[in-house]
C-alpha cells in the first residue's frame, strides 16, 4: 500500500456554483460559491438538509454533472467528465439485477478493459475483502439490504479508487446493518487494506457523520452554500456515548438548526417565495404530543429526541421548520420548545385543533392566505392549481413549485380553508369551513 | 454453482439433453427447407397450385410460420434502431415518437394493399417479392408496438444505474448491452409475444389477396382457407382450423411461455416475485446440462475472441462544449426540413387522392367511417357486458384464473378470420342481415384482450380490500359497484384500447366476407377499403386508409388516452 501524504490535495473545489434552467428559461440557483478541499487520508462528511444541493455537489465532483461556474480539480487536473479513480456507492445500491454478484463487481473492471482472468481474480479478492464470500453466484434480489450494499462497496473498491464517494450509502439500511457496515468500512480504512486515499460521504445523519468523519462540512439551503466546517479530532473507534462525542453532535445540531430569521419577537408570515417544508399534519401533531408529554414537558434536546423517536435529520428538520413557521415551537441552541400556541394545540380535541391550525396557517403562511384570497375573489369560488404553480415557478424549479404547493394544499385542506380535487386540480370552497377568515 | 451442477446429475441430464437436442435439430431442419421454398421463380398472375388435401397442411403451416419468423426478425432490427435513435436524440425523438403513434393507427391490411405491387416489382420473376409484401404486412403489425415498448423502457432506465455506468466508464456500446437492453427485455418480450399473437390474424389475411389484376396466393394456411371458401369445402376449413390450433399451441408452449419465463430474470425488482412465470420448455433446457455447457462454451470462446481484439483506448468522456448559436442553427434547420417534409407529404396525399376522387366522395368516406366507428363502439360495449362479469368472477378465483388466463391468451392469438367462413355459411343459409351479423366477426378475435385483462385486474384486487368490504357487509350489487368494478377499471381500459385497435383492423376483412361465389357486404369503411383494394384503385384505397387512420388517431387522442389517464389517476390500486 502506498503511504499517504496528508499534505497532498486530492480534490479541490473553487467557488463552484450550479443552477438549473426552469421552464421559463430562468435560472434556479442550487449551489453557490462552494469551495472545498479534500486532502489525502481524510474522511470528509457533507451534511445538509434536503434541498441543500449536496447530491448535486457530489455529482459535480464525480464528473457526472458540469459545474455552472467555478473549478473542480482532481489530483490537480480539471474534471471534465467521469473521472477514473473515483468510485461511488449509492443510496439505492444501483446494482444490476440481471447480473450476479461477481458480474456486478466485475463491471467497472470490464469497462477499464481488464483481461478476463485478471478481472475475475480481482473481483473475487474484493468480494472476499468485503465479506461476501459464498455469494458470488447469487443475484442481488436474493440478498438482504446489507448484503446488497456490500456488493455496492465491493464494486466500488475493486477499481481501486483513490477517492471513494458515498451518497447516503447507509441510509437505506436498518440501524444494526448500517452500523456493522460502517464499522467494517472504517476497519478496512484504518488498517489500510484498501488503496483508497480519501473518502467523501454525503449524509443527513448527524451521528453517522460524527462517527466516521475527520471533518464535517455543513451545507445550508436555498441556495446550497457552506455554512460551517467542524473538525472531529476523536480517535477511532469512537464511542457514541462519550461526552466529547455527544458535545460534537449537539454542536452540529445547533449549527444546522440555526436560522437567519430571528426566532424571537414578532413572528411574521413566511413569504410566497418560502420553501415550505414537507411536513405531514399527522407527524406534526404526533411530534408536538411527544414533546408535550413526559419526560420532555415541552422542551427537549434535539439529538436525544431524534434518537428516541428514531428520526433522522431528513425527517426531523422539516417538522421543526414547519412548527417554527406556524409558531407552534421554537428551536434554539440544539433544543426545541413548544410555544403557548403549540401547547394549546396539543391540549385541544380534534375539531378545536383544526381551528387553531386554521388561524395559524393563514397568519403565518402567505401562500395559504393567498390561495384562500384568490378563491374568495374568483367568480364561482374556484381556481385551478396551475395558476398558483405558475406564480411559484417564479421562485422555484417546476418540481419544487409542485412540492411547495402540495404542502400548502395539504395544510389548507386540513384547516378547511379550501377543498381540492386531485383529478382536475381545482381548488374551491366546495366544502367550505364555517371559519370566518381573519384577513 | 456447484450445487446446481449436483442437482442436475440427479435429474438424468442425458435424457433431457436428448430431448432438447432433438427439438433444436428438428427446428433447424424444418426452417432450412421452408426458407428454400420462399425464393422459387414466380411470374405475377400465375396461380400457385394449392391442394385442399389435408396431407399438405403441415407444409403450408410451416410456410405461414416462416413468414411470421421473418417478420419478427425484421421487427427486432427495426425496434433496436428506431427506438434507440428516438431515445438518444432529442431532435429525432420529437418526430419519431409521434410518427410511431400515427403508424400504429394505420390499418395493417392497408399497408398490404398499398405495398404489394411495389414489392412484386422489386423482385421480378421471383416469388420473393410477394413473400416480402406479406412479411411486410406482418412486420407492420408487430414493429410499431415493439419499438414503442423499447423506447419507453430506454427512457425509464433508473437514474442511479445510468450514473453507475457513467462512473465506471462503460462505453455506449457496453452500456447498451449491459444496462439498457437487459432493462428493456421483460417489457419487450411481453409486447413481442402479444404482437406475434396479433400477427397470426394478419399472416392469414395476407396470404390470399387481390389488388386489381394482381391476384396473389402464397402457399400457407390463409390461402388454403381462401381456396376452401371458393370451393365451398367446409371439411377442409375444419382441417385448417385444427392445423392452426396445433401451430399456435406449439408457438405458445415452445416460444411464448419459455421467453416470458426467461425474461423474469431481467425484471427490475429487488424482491423475488411470488408468482413468477414458468415454462416446462425453459426448465427442460436449463436441466439439459450438456446442451447448456455447449452454449456456455460458445459464449466463452466468443468472449475469448473479444478479449484478443485490440483494446480501444478508453474514450475521454467530456462535457460537450457546443456554442448556443450552432445549436440554434441546427434546430432551425431540423424543424425547417420537418415542416417542408410535412407539407410535401400532405400535398402529395391530397393531390394523389384528388386525382381519382371528388369532394363528395371524401364526405361519403367520412360517413362510412362513422358507421364503422359505431359498430366498433357497440361491439366493445357488448363484449364488455359479457366479459367483465365473467372475467371478474374468474379473476377472484385464483385456481380458476390460472387455468383460464392462458386459454384467453391462446384464444387472442388464434386468427379469428379462419372462423369467418363458418359464420358466413350460416349467414347465407339463414339469410341474416349482413349489416348487423357481420359485425360480431370484427370482435371475434379481439374480445379476448378484454377478458384476460379483466381477469388480471380482478386477480390483482388486494385481499385486504376484499376482506374490508366483507367486513363492512358489502355484498351483491354493492360489492360490485364499490369495489370490484372500480378495481378493474384500469385493466379494463387497457384491454379495451388493445381490442379497439384490433377491431378497426379486423373491419377490413370482416365487413366483406364470401362463401363460394356469394359475397356478403356490410356498409362501412372497412368494406370500402376492401372493395377498392380488389379493384386496385389506389386513390380510393389511400383515401379510405387515411380516413380510417384519422378516426383511430383522433379516437386514441381524445377518448382512449383521456380515459386511460383518468383510470390511472383515480382508480389505480397501489
Amino acid at each position: 500500500m502506498e503511504p499517504l501524504h496528508p499534505e497532498t490535495d486530492l480534490l479541490n473545489l473553487k467557488n463552484v456554483s450550479k443552477s438549473f434552467k426552469k421552464s421559463g428559461g430562468e435560472e434556479h440557483l442550487v449551489l453557490e460559491g462552494v469551495s472545498l478541499t479534500i486532502k489525502e487520508g481524510e474522511i470528509v462528511a457533507l451534511l445538509g438538509r434536503s434541498g441543500s444541493g449536496k447530491s448535486t455537489l457530489l455529482r459535480i465532483i464525480s464528473g457526472l454533472t458540469r459545474p455552472g461556474s467555478g473549478e473542480v480539480l482532481y489530483s490537480g487536473k480539471p474534471v471534465t467528465g467521469p473521472v477514473k479513480g473515483l468510485a461511488m456507492v449509492f443510496q439505492t445500491f444501483a446494482l444490476f439485477p440481471w447480473f450476479t454478484v461477481l458480474e456486478n463487481v466485475e463491471l467497472g473492471l470490464d469497462a477499464l478493459g481488464v483481461h478476463k482472468e485478471e478481472r475475475k481474480r480481482r473481483a473475487l479478492a474484493a468480494i472476499d475483502l468485503i465479506g461476501l464470500d459464498g455469494f458470488e453466484s447469487a443475484y442481488p434480489k436474493e440478498l438482504s439490504g446489507g448484503m446488497r450494499q456490500r456488493v455496492g462497496f465491493a464494486r466500488a473498491l475493486v477499481v481501486e479508487p483513490t477517492l471513494l464517494l458515498m451518497d447516503e450509502a447507509f441510509s437505506a439500511l436498518d440501524v444494526l446493518t448500517a452500523e456493522t457496515l460502517r464499522t467494517d468500512l472504517i476497519e478496512l480504512w484504518l488498517e489500510r487494506r484498501i488503496p483508497t486515499k480519501g473518502i467523501l460521504l454525503v449524509s443527513h445523519n448527524i451521528e453517522e457523520a460524527v462517527l466516521l468523519a475527520d471533518r464535517i462540512v455543513i451545507l445550508g439551503t436555498n441556495p446550497g452554500r457552506i455554512l460551517a466546517e467542524i473538525k472531529i479530532p476523536l480517535q477511532h473507534p469512537r464511542d457514541r456515548e462519550a461526552p466529547a462525542f455527544r458535545q460534537l453532535v449537539d454542536q452540529v445540531y445547533e449549527l444546522m438548526t440555526k436560522r437567519p430569521r430571528s426566532a424571537a419577537g414578532k413572528v411574521e408570515a413566511v413569504p410566497l417565495s418560502y420553501r415550505l417544508p414537507s411536513a405531514p399534519i399527522n407527524q406534526l401533531a404526533g411530534f408536538m404530543e411527544a414533546l408535550a408529554a413526559e419526560p420532555y414537558n415541552g422542551r427537549a434536546d434535539l439529538p436525544e429526541l431524534a434518537d428516541q423517536m428514531g428520526f433522522d435529520v431528513e425527517e426531523l428538520f422539516p417538522l421543526l421548520e414547519a412548527l417554527e413557521i406556524l409558531s407552534f415551537a421554537r428551536t434554539e441552541g440544539g433544543d426545541v420548545e413548544l410555544t403557548p400556541s403549540g401547547k394549546s394545540y396539543v391540549d385541544s380535541d380534534i375539531l378545536q385543533r383544526k381551528v387553531i391550525f386554521a388561524e395559524d396557517v393563514i397568519r403565518h403562511v402567505a401562500l395559504a392566505a393567498h390561495i384562500r384570497h384568490v378563491i374568495d375573489e374568483r367568480p364561482g369560488n374556484r381556481a385551478p392549481e396551475d395558476r398558483f404553480l405558475r406564480e411559484l415557478e417564479d421562485f422555484f424549479s417546476e418540481e419544487e413549485a409542485e412540492r411547495v404547493l402540495q404542502v400548502a394544499i395539504e395544510w389548507g385542506r386540513y384547516a378547511e380553508h379550501f377543498a381540492y380535487e386531485e383529478g382536475s386540480g381545482i381548488l374551491s370552497l366546495e366544502n367550505p369551513a364555517s371559519y370566518t377568515s381573519a384577513l | 454453482m456447484a450445487m446446481v451442477e449436483k442437482n442436475n446429475k440427479k435429474n438424468f441430464p442425458y435424457f433431457w439433453d436428448v430431448v432438447a437436442f432433438a427439438l433444436v435439430m428438428g427446428l433447424i431442419t424444418v426452417l432450412a427447407w421452408g426458407s428454400h421454398q420462399m425464393a422459387v421463380p414466380y411470374i405475377p398472375g400465375e396461380q400457385i397450385p394449392l391442394s385442399l388435401d389435408p396431407v399438405h397442411l403441415p407444409l403450408y403451416a410451416l410456410r405461414t410460420v416462416l413468414r411470421m419468423v421473418a417478420a419478427l426478425i425484421l421487427s427486432f432490427a427495426f425496434t433496436f434502431v428506431y427506438a434507440t435513435v428516438a431515445a438518444k436524440s432529442r431532435r429525432a425523438e420529437s418526430i419519431l415518437v409521434p410518427l410511431l403513434d400515427i403508424l400504429q393507427s394505420v390499418p395493417i391490411l392497408g399497408f398490404l394493399s398499398i405495398t404489394v405491387t411495389g414489392f412484386i416489382a422489386l423482385f421480378p420473376g421471383n416469388l420473393l417479392g410477394v413473400e416480402m409484401a406479406a412479411i411486410f404486412a406482418i412486420f407492420t403489425s408487430q414493429a410499431w408496438n415493439m419499438a414503442f415498448s423499447f423506447y419507453q423502457s430506454l427512457k425509464t432506465v433508473p437514474k442511479e444505474l445510468k450514473e453507475a455506468s457513467a462512473l465506471f466508464g462503460l462505453s455506449p456500446w457496453q452500456k447498451f448491452w449491459k444496462l439498457e437492453a437487459p432493462f428493456a427485455t421483460p417489457n419487450l418480450i411481453w409486447n413481442t409475444m402479444m404482437s406475434v399473437s396479433g400477427g397470426w390474424f394478419f399472416v392469414v389475411a395476407s396470404e390470399a389477396i387481390t389488388v386489381g389484376k394482381t391476384a396473389v396466393t402464397l402457399p400457407g394456411i390463409g390461402s388454403y382457407v381462401a381456396q376452401a371458401i371458393q370451393s365451398k369445402n367446409l371439411e377442409a376449413i375444419g382441417f385448417a382450423l385444427l392445423t392452426m390450433l396445433i401451430v399456435i399451441l406449439i408457438y405458445d408452449q415452445l416460444l411464448f411461455r419459455p421467453l416470458v419465463a426467461w425474461a423474469e430474470k431481467f425484471k427490475f425488482e429487488l424482491t423475488e416475485s411470488q408468482d413468477a412465470a414458468e415454462s416446462w420448455v425453459l426448465t427442460l433446457f436449463q436441466r439439459a446440462h450438456v446442451l447448456r455447457n455447449f452454449v456456455k462454451a460458445i459464449g466463452n470462446n466468443w468472449s475469448k475472441l473479444i478479449e484478443r481484439l485490440p483494446k480501444l483506448p478508453r474514450p475521454a468522456q467530456n462535457f460537450k462544449e457546443i456554442s448556443p448559436l450552432v445549436i440554434k442553427i441546427q434546430g432551425y434547420t431540423w424543424y425547417g426540413i420537418l415542416i417542408c417534409g410535412m407539407s410535401a407529404g400532405a400535398w402529395t396525399l391530397m393531390s394523389f387522392v384528388m386525382s381519382g376522387v371528388d369532394h363528395t366522395e371524401i364526405v361519403h368516406v367520412f360517413m362510412l367511417g362513422l358507421i364503422t366507428l359505431a359498430r366498433v363502439m357497440v361491439l366493445l360495449l357488448l363484449a364488455s357486458l359479457v366479459w367483465v362479469p365473467l372475467g371478474v368472477i374468474i379473476g377472484l378465483n385464483p385456481r380458476l384464473a390460472t387455468k383460464v388466463q392462458p386459454l384467453a391468451q391462446f384464444l387472442a392469438a388464434f386468427p379469428a378470420n379462419l372462423f369467418f367462413p363458418v359464420a358466413v355459411f350460416f349467414l347465407v343459409r339463414y339469410r341474416l342481415s349482413p349489416e348487423i351479423w357481420t359485425a360480431p366477426l370484427m370482435i371475434l378475435g379481439t374480445q379476448w384482450y378484454i377478458l384476460f385483462n379483466v381477469i388480471a385486474g380482478a386477480a390483482a384486487i388486494p385481499t385486504d380490500l376484499r376482506e374490508a368490504a366483507k367486513n363492512l357487509g358489502l355484498s351483491g350489487w354493492r360489492l360490485w359497484k364499490h369495489l370490484l368494478l372500480p378495481g378493474i377499471i384500469p385493466s379494463l381500459i387497457t384491454g379495451l384500447i388493445t381490442a379497439s385497435g384490433g377491431t378497426w383492423n379486423a373491419s377490413i376483412v370482416a365487413e366483406v366476407v364470401s362463401w363460394g361465389s356469394t359475397t356478403i357486404t356490410a356498409t362501412g369503411l372497412g368494406s370500402y377499403i376492401a372493395q377498392w383494394t380488389e379493384k386496385g384503385d389506389y386513390p380510393h384505397i389511400v383515401l379510405g386508409i387515411a380516413v380510417m387512420s384519422l378516426y383511430v388517431v383522433f379516437f386514441n387522442r381524445f377518448f382512449w388516452r383521456r380515459l386511460y389517464n383518468m383510470s390511472q389517476t383515480r382508480f389505480r390500486l397501489d
